[in-house]
Order: structure tokens, then C-alpha cells, then sequence
């Protein structure tokens, strides 16, 4: 038996224009977790599809327990005991738990019946062994999104996995749920279990894994122990450059802050009609970052449509100037200078299937430069003006006429931003702007930002990262239960007491709580 | 030359010129399996499908003439296909607009030009008006779309049937045959090709699809349309009214299908005639999607569903075979057209196979 449950050695795999793996050497050795970090669009998910068999490689050897392959196919590797976990789950929503762990190897009474009972034993034994509780009866749609990966994880081991691929796991997971799987992750290694991680955050793979490889533009650019780096380290690694966090508060004067945006008492209703926001007051001020902490599903995605005309409010009023916008749509809420960088790009953000021109004017197409009339449209304004986005905020693409689902999320974002901000509004209102994007495109998110406020935007800022939250904002908003329960300032509160804010609605109550307990 | 080929390669343009081709090709040879299979001859069936259809002057005549309304309810199919909705209406929308025409174009007596465009306008307009309710019912409602505008169909094809029978309000007293007065000659479609029936219809249809096409892609509107069908929550986000964009989308969608009728009325029948559409409806749903939803393509799509029509007659003619093996043909076509995912599998099947 080889030392290593999987090797690959250098890989070579193409893409018509891009060279996404370019001879990568990566070793996974017996009960490791090791990381996979690089940017995106490093070729990460590309060398673990190749692992999976859903790339044939164009060059290169898979060996995998000591047994070299050029390639096969996922069933094949399934085969070879590959499990892997996407980003996007691959589960019947419909069915239970247990329905989707057999899909594709039901077990059988006398050969022709279905053997439900003996694929939930076996689920409930797995669940126990691994620590991964899951309830093998429930519907999978009905499940939080962290038990869903725990079902993938099960299914992948069902299968026979003793070597998990788990891309950017963490990525849609709470902060709680990322503890659990680290447990779970521990747990899979005392049972030699090999895992591959996929991320890009910095601080998990450290605290994760055992090793980390860093990719970069198709290229491994080394191997290190995670114990013995650091998250600057592996930012300079994954960048090639120096990386700054530190962000330089506002340096506007009260005078200067003057309210663009009062939301008063507003309050909405979620998709399902229960109120979701109920009795929001706001006040947004030029030059500023606002920050909304909160933990998710507390009214943040109902807060945002309601601020930009996208979800009607069923109470309350909200004023930009002298203009009321309540009970108009998004098209008023645009006219009012709202740019809005929304949580979801692909639903939300850009056509998908458009090309990077036509979303360029998604949202102002109606503006005087682009058609000066109903029935006239500026076609080289339009490819101009799209130039001048991918120049000045750097959208890497091989064209304007590139479809938008062709580009990375980083840069699917950049064209976001890019498109927004040169509104030149008097309110961003901005949704979770760096989730899903690495390092890179993180600092450049943020620093666009803050370039805004600087220019005497108000700027509101939701995000699930805490840490984000208290180094980019002027002030913090926290939000529960679709209240703001306390606004405060962010250099006189700390992680500790916006927690206790976000988790209980108020310091009091959870004080009393812990003299109870 | 590596610039040419590399745009062959990568141009969407192509590449979907390229499936449609392979489409039809795959539809052809299934065709010829089927009529292998049943005994007839291939080389004689096909020998006459071309003779029906290109063979001479008058099979180009019956060709053109029957791709004119396609062309126009393929732009309708199409058109609120692009905006995310499906139009099935066509056949009706046609029987109203062609009504309308047929009763505008026989009862006002107006100069020449002018009544020629009154009378398309009046089916247009028409059109339009049985595209929008099913629009309105969708956008108010919720209605689907579908289900209205396929049932709106049959009501339209019934109350015109009803309005040109013997005793309706609209009958030419003077034949038995269900049909209104013969139009003005002030308002009839000049004959271009005699002595074929093909008319200035085929124009106004092609003017159409470079107004569809112009409307599509160099309008704000069309723009705005296209989102919606692409993405209706991005759509919103831009702010776009997407529920009133639906019913222009149907009601535009309506308005083509009504030129298709009075096309006909005006260039073919020169009056209303119950039942005086072998299905060319229904056709500009396959048009539409062979032509992969673009305009300049449902040109082409309807000559190809002319071609099959007027071919298909000649091989009931010659004995070859059924006349209906036209029809399998064209339901062979759509069938690898609407299962592009079929033929992009048996690509990249080639290609994984070769990488």
C-alpha cells in the first residue's frame, strides 16, 4: 500500500483559450485534509473535476493507491472510492434524505422491492460513526442548507468514498455550520478518510487542514503545512502580491453627512407572506458606510429588495430627498439614483445569457446616452461605454460580446460594480458584495466602496461577515427579527457584544438568560 | 486563415447555423429509414419533393406562397418566445386578423395604397387584440399562457366560422361557400410572380422580420423584452415593468399573426374563406423554434415549411408515397431542433472521444 491515497502528476488540462492546468503535481496522502486555496478560476475545481473523471485530462497520470490511470470516468472513480461534494448540491429536493443517499444503488428485498428500512440503518450507522447527524426521513427540501452538505458528505461514504472532495464547503454555510463540519471533518480523519478541501478563505484552511496547496493561474506555487504559515502568507501566495486588509475610516465631517435616504418604519412581507420586516427605521448619510451585522434570514435579502423598489412594502414610508419612493418600483428607485449591488448575481444581477455589452446597461438602458429615443438604441455607446467598465475595474474577458454565466464570479461582480457606480448614485445599496469572491476580489469590492463614501455616497452595506461588518463601516445597524435592534459605533463595540445583539435582539435579555442558566 | 477558422469555431452564429443543418439532416435521414422501412422508394419520394417544390416556376410559386404566412406566425412565435412565453395561439390570432381584414378591405372603399394599409392595419390591429387578452389574463392573473392562447384559437377559428357560414352576418350571398365578399380591388395585394399566387405579402413579411429584427436587438423596448425572457428577476432588478412587458410581448406576437391573415385575404383569397389555413399557425411554432427564436432565421424556416407543404403535395401526386410523409419529415425536423441537447450530446460525445 502506497503512502498516498491519491497522486496526481502533472496535469495538464485545456480549455479552448486558457490553459486552466498547467502540469500540476499534488499529492494527497492517507487521513489528510488538505487544502486547495487559490483565486478563482486557479484551476482548483477544474484538477478536483479531473480527479472525479468529469475532465479528461490532456496530459498527465492519476495515480490513486498506487495504481496510475490517464483517465476515466466519475462512475469509474466513484469506483476507486472518490466521493465529491459540489458547491451546488446534487440532491432531489422532493425526496427524503434516505431516497437521496440510495439514488442510483437502492437496496433490494428478494431482489425487486425496495429495502427503505435497510438504507436507513445503514444512513443512521454512518451518521453515528462519522458524527454527521442527519434525519434519513426528512424531506431534503425541508432541511437547512449545512444538513444538506451533511447528506452529501453521507452519500459520497454510502458510496464507498475513502477519499472526499469537498468544494468550498464552507461557502454557504453559517458560522455555526462550519464548526460542525469541523468536527465532522476530524471525525472522517481518525477514520482514514482522505479529504481535499476547495476554498479560498484564508483562515479556514489554516485552522482545517493539515497541508495547504496554493494554486495560481493554473500553476501550484507550493505545499505548505498549514501549522506552519500564516493568512498572509498564503494571501501573498495566492495573490503574488502583498495584500492589505486595513481599511481607513471616513474622514467626513458631521456637517458633511447629510441624510440621502430615511426609512421609516418600513416593513415587508418574505416570499412565503409572513412579515419579515417589521418596523425598519434608517437613516443612510452622505459619506458614509452603514453596516447591517445580523445573522441570516433576520430580514437582510427582504431589507434590500425593499430599499431598492424590488419587494413592496406593506407599511412605513422610505425618502430620498424630497421624493417618497414608497409603493413605486425598481424603475423609480433607479431614476432616484439607487444603485443596488444585489446578494444574487445570477438571479438578480445580470442576464446570464446576455453578453457583457447588453448587461452593462441592465437597469439604464432607459438613460439619454444610451437611447436617446424609443426606438434608437446607441449600439457603439453601449460597446464603448462597456470598454470603459472592463478597463477601469478591471472585468478580464476576451470580449464585450462574451456571455456574462462565462466569466468568474470575481469578475461577474467587477461588471456589477462597475455598472452601479458609474450611476454616479446618491445610494448604494450593497447585498453581500463579496461573497463567493477570493482575496483579491474581496480587497478590490471593498476598496470600491469606500472610494464611494469618499465621494460623498451613502453607502449600505449587508453582509453575513461580521469581520467585514466592523472594518469597513461608519456605523453599525444591527438587525434581528426584522428590527434594527441597536446602531452602533464601530470603534466602541466589538465582536463579542454585536454577537450577543445579533443572536438575542438585545444585551439585557441574554443577560438575564446567563444568570438563569 | 487561422483567424477564419477560429471564427468558425468559436462564433455563436455559426455554431448555431451548424446544429440547425445537422438537425435537419438527421431529420431527413431518420425520414429515410421511415420510408425504407415502409417499402416506397427514396430516390423517387425525394426527386419529387424537390419537383413540388423548386421544380419550376410554379413549384417556387407554391412554395413562396405558403412560406408568406410562416414567415410572419414563425416572427410571432418568436417574438414572445423571446420574451419568455409561448405563443400558441397563432393559428387564431391569423383567422381574426384575416376577418378584420377581409371586412375592412370589402365594406371601406378607400384609394389604392391607402386601403391596402388600412386593411393590414385593421388585421394587425385585430391580431393584436387576441394576443393581448391571453397577455392581460397572464400578467393580471397568472393564467398561463399556453392554455389561453391555444384555446383562444379554437373560439377564433369558430366565431369567424360562424360569421362567414350561410345566414352569418359577414356571408357572401351570392355562393354557397362559407366566405365573406370579395374585397376592393383598391385593396388587394399585387401579384409579383403570375402566374403563381405569390404576392406583395411575401414583401410586408420580410419588411416584418427586419422591423422584428430591429425592434429585438437596436430598441430599448426589445432589449427590455429580451431580458424578461431571459432572466424575469434581473429583468426587474433593471426596472423593467415585466408584467406589462408580457402583454406587448403577446399583444406584438398577436399583431404578426393577424398580418399573416391578412396577407393571405388580401394577396392569396382576395376575400375571407372559412378554413383557409392548412395549419400555417401551427407551423410558425416549429418555424419559430427552427429558426432558433432569430428572425432572419424564420425566413428560412418558413421556406423550409413551404418547401415541405408544396414537395409533399407533388409526392401524393406522383404516387412516391403518402403525401403525409411531408408532415413526418417536418415533425422529424422539430423534433431534432427541440432536442438540441440530443445533438450537442452526440457532439461532445465525438469530441471527448477524440480529446
Amino acid at each position: 500500500m502506497s503512502e498516498f491515497a491519491v497522486e496526481l502528476k502533472g496535469i495538464v488540462k485545456r480549455f479552448p483559450g486558457v490553459v486552466a492546468n498547467n502540469g500540476i503535481d499534488f499529492s494527497l496522502m492517507r487521513g489528510e485534509t488538505h487544502g486547495l486555496l487559490g483565486e478563482n478560476g486557479a484551476g482548483k475545481t477544474v484538477l478536483m473535476s479531473v480527479l472525479y473523471g468529469l475532465y479528461y485530462p490532456d496530459g498527465g497520470q492519476i495515480v490513486i493507491n498506487g495504481t496510475p490511470h490517464r483517465h476515466y470516468r466519475p462512475a469509474r472513480a466513484i469506483g476507486l472510492g472518490i466521493g465529491m461534494v459540489h458547491q451546488h448540491f446534487m440532491l432531489v429536493p422532493r425526496l427524503t434524505v434516505a431516497e437521496n443517499i440510495m439514488l442510483g444503488q437502492e437496496p433490494t428485498k428478494s431482489g425487486v422491492l425496495l429495502d427503505r428500512e435497510q438504507a436507513i440503518r445503514k444512513i443512521e450507522a454512518f451518521a453515528e460513526q462519522y458524527g454527521l447527524p442527519v434525519d434519513p426521513r426528512a424531506r431534503v427540501e425541508q432541511l437547512p442548507v449545512g444538513e444538506q452538505q451533511r447528506v452529501e458528505i453521507i452519500k459520497a461514504l454510502y458510496r464507498g468514498a475513502d477519499t472526499l472532495i469537498l468544494d468550498e464547503p464552507t461557502a454557504v454555510l453559517t458560522e455555526q455550520e462550519v464548526e460542525s463540519l469541523c468536527e465532522a471533518l476530524e471525525k472522517l480523519k481518525s477514520e482514514g478518510k482522505s479529504t481535499v478541501l476547495i476554498t479560498h478563505k484564508l483562515r479556514e484552511a489554516i485552522t482545517m487542514c493539515d497541508r495547504i496547496t496554493v494554486l495560481r493561474k493554473g500553476e501550484v506555487i507550493g505545499t505548505v503545512p498549514a501549522k506552519e504559515t500564516s493568512e498572509r502568507q498564503l494571501a501573498e501566495m495566492m495573490v503574488g502580491r502583498d495584500v492589505v486588509f486595513t481599511v481607513k475610516r471616513g474622514e467626513a465631517t458631521a456637517e458633511e453627512k447629510a441624510t440621502v435616504m430615511a426609512v421609516e418604519d418600513v416593513r415587508a412581507c418574505d416570499d412565503r407572506g409572513l412579515e419579515a420586516l417589521r418596523g425598519i427605521d434608517l437613516e443612510l448619510r452622505s459619506h458614509e458606510i452603514l453596516g447591517i451585522a445580523g445573522v441570516q434570514g433576520n430580514g437582510q435579502a427582504e431589507l434590500a429588495e425593499a430599499l431598492t423598489g424590488l419587494r413592496p412594502t406593506t407599511g412605513g414610508r422610505i425618502r430620498v430627498g424630497e421624493h417618497v419612493l414608497t409603493g413605486r418600483g425598481a424603475r423609480d428607485y433607479i431614476e432616484a439614483g439607487i444603485a443596488h449591488i444585489p446578494s444574487d448575481r445570477h438571479l438578480r444581477g445580470l442576464v446570464m445569457e446576455f453578453s457583457l455589452r447588453e448587461n452593462s446597461i441592465l437597469g439604464r438602458n432607459r438613460e439619454a446616452r444610451f437611447s436617446p429615443g424609443p426606438f434608437w438604441q446607441r449600439q457603439r455607446v453601449m460597446t464603448r461605454f462597456t470598454r470603459e467598465i472592463i478597463d477601469a475595474f478591471g472585468v478580464k474577458t476576451p470580449s464585450t460580446a462574451t456571455q456574462a454565466k462565462n466569466l468568474s464570479g470575481g469578475n461577474q461582480q467587477r461588471l456589477i460594480i462597475g455598472r452601479e457606480v458609474t450611476k454616479d448614485p446618491c445610494v448604494i445599496v450593497a447585498a453581500q458584495p463579496t461573497r463567493g469572491l477570493d482575496v483579491g476580489g474581496i480587497e478590490y469590492v471593498r476598496e470600491q466602496l469606500l472610494k464611494m463614501r469618499d465621494l460623498g455616497a451613502a453607502v449600505l452595506l449587508i453582509s453575513m461577515d461580521l469581520d467585514e461588518v466592523l472594518m469597513v463601516s461608519d456605523r453599525i445597524a444591527v438587525i434581528y427579527a426584522g428590527q434594527i435592534v441597536a446602531v452602533k459605533d464601530p470603534d466602541e463595540t466589538d465582536r463579542h457584544e454585536l454577537g450577543q445583539l445579533m443572536l438575542s435582539g438585545s444585551l439585557s435579555t441574554d443577560a438575564r438568560k446567563e444568570e438563569s442558566a | 486563415m487561422r483567424a477564419i477558422l477560429r471564427f468558425l469555431k468559436e462564433s455563436t452564429f455559426v455554431r448555431e447555423t451548424g446544429i440547425t443543418l445537422l438537425s435537419i439532416s438527421l431529420a431527413f435521414g431518420v425520414g429515410c429509414i421511415i420510408l425504407w422501412a415502409g417499402g416506397y422508394s427514396i430516390p423517387a419520394v425525394f426527386a419529387n419533393l424537390w419537383k413540388g417544390a423548386f421544380g419550376d416556376k410554379l413549384a417556387i410559386g407554391q412554395t413562396l406562397t405558403k412560406a408568406t404566412p410562416i414567415i410572419l406566425t414563425s416572427l410571432s412565435f418568436l417574438l414572445a418566445f423571446r420574451c419568455g412565453l409561448f405563443n400558441i395561439g397563432a393559428e387564431g390570432q391569423m383567422y381574426i386578423g384575416a376577418i378584420a381584414t377581409a371586412v375592412v378591405a370589402a365594406q371601406l372603399h378607400l384609394p389604392a395604397v391607402l386601403h391596402v394599409i388600412v386593411s393590414l392595419a385593421a388585421g394587425g390591429l385585430a391580431g393584436a387584440f387576441w394576443g393581448w387578452i391571453p397577455g392581460y389574463l397572464k400578467a393580471k392573473r397568472g393564467v398561463n399562457e399556453f392554455v389561453t392562447t391555444m384555446m383562444l384559437s379554437y373560439v377564433a377559428i369558430g366565431l369567424t366560422d360562424y360569421l362567414v357560414a350561410p345566414r352569418g352576418p359577414l356571408h357572401d350571398p351570392k355562393y354557397m361557400a362559407n366566405q365573406t365578399a370579395r374585397v376592393d380591388f383598391t385593396a388587394m395585394l399585387p401579384r409579383i410572380m403570375k402566374p403563381t399566387q405569390v404576392s406583395w405579402a411575401i414583401v410586408v413579411a420580410v419588411v416584418a422580420v427586419i422591423l422584428v429584427w430591429y425592434y429585438l436587438f437596436r430598441t430599448p423596448s426589445g432589449y427590455e423584452l429580451r431580458a424578461v425572457g431571459q432572466s424575469p428577476t434581473a429583468a426587474e432588478y433593471g426596472g423593467v415593468r415585466v408584467r406589462r412587458k408580457m402583454i406587448l410581448a403577446l399583444s406584438l406576437a398577436g399583431l404578426l399573426a393577424g398580418l399573416a391573415g391578412a396577407g393571405e385575404v388580401l394577396g392569396t383569397h382576395f376575400r375571407f374563406v372559412d378554413g383557409f389555413s392548412p395549419g400555417y399557425g401551427w407551423d410558425g411554432i416549429a418555424g419559430g423554434l427552427i429558426a432558433r427564436a432569430h428572425p432572419v432565421g424564420a425566413i428560412f424556416a418558413a421556406l423550409l415549411m413551404g418547401a415541405l407543404r408544396a414537395g409533399g403535395m407533388q409526392v401524393q401526386r406522383s404516387g412516391a408515397a403518402p403525401g403525409d410523409i411531408a408532415a413526418v419529415l417536418q415533425g422529424l425536423v422539430i423534433f431534432f431542433i427541440i432536442a438540441p441537447t440530443l445533438v450537442r450530446m452526440l457532439i461532445r460525445w465525438r469530441r471527448r472521444r477524440s480529446g
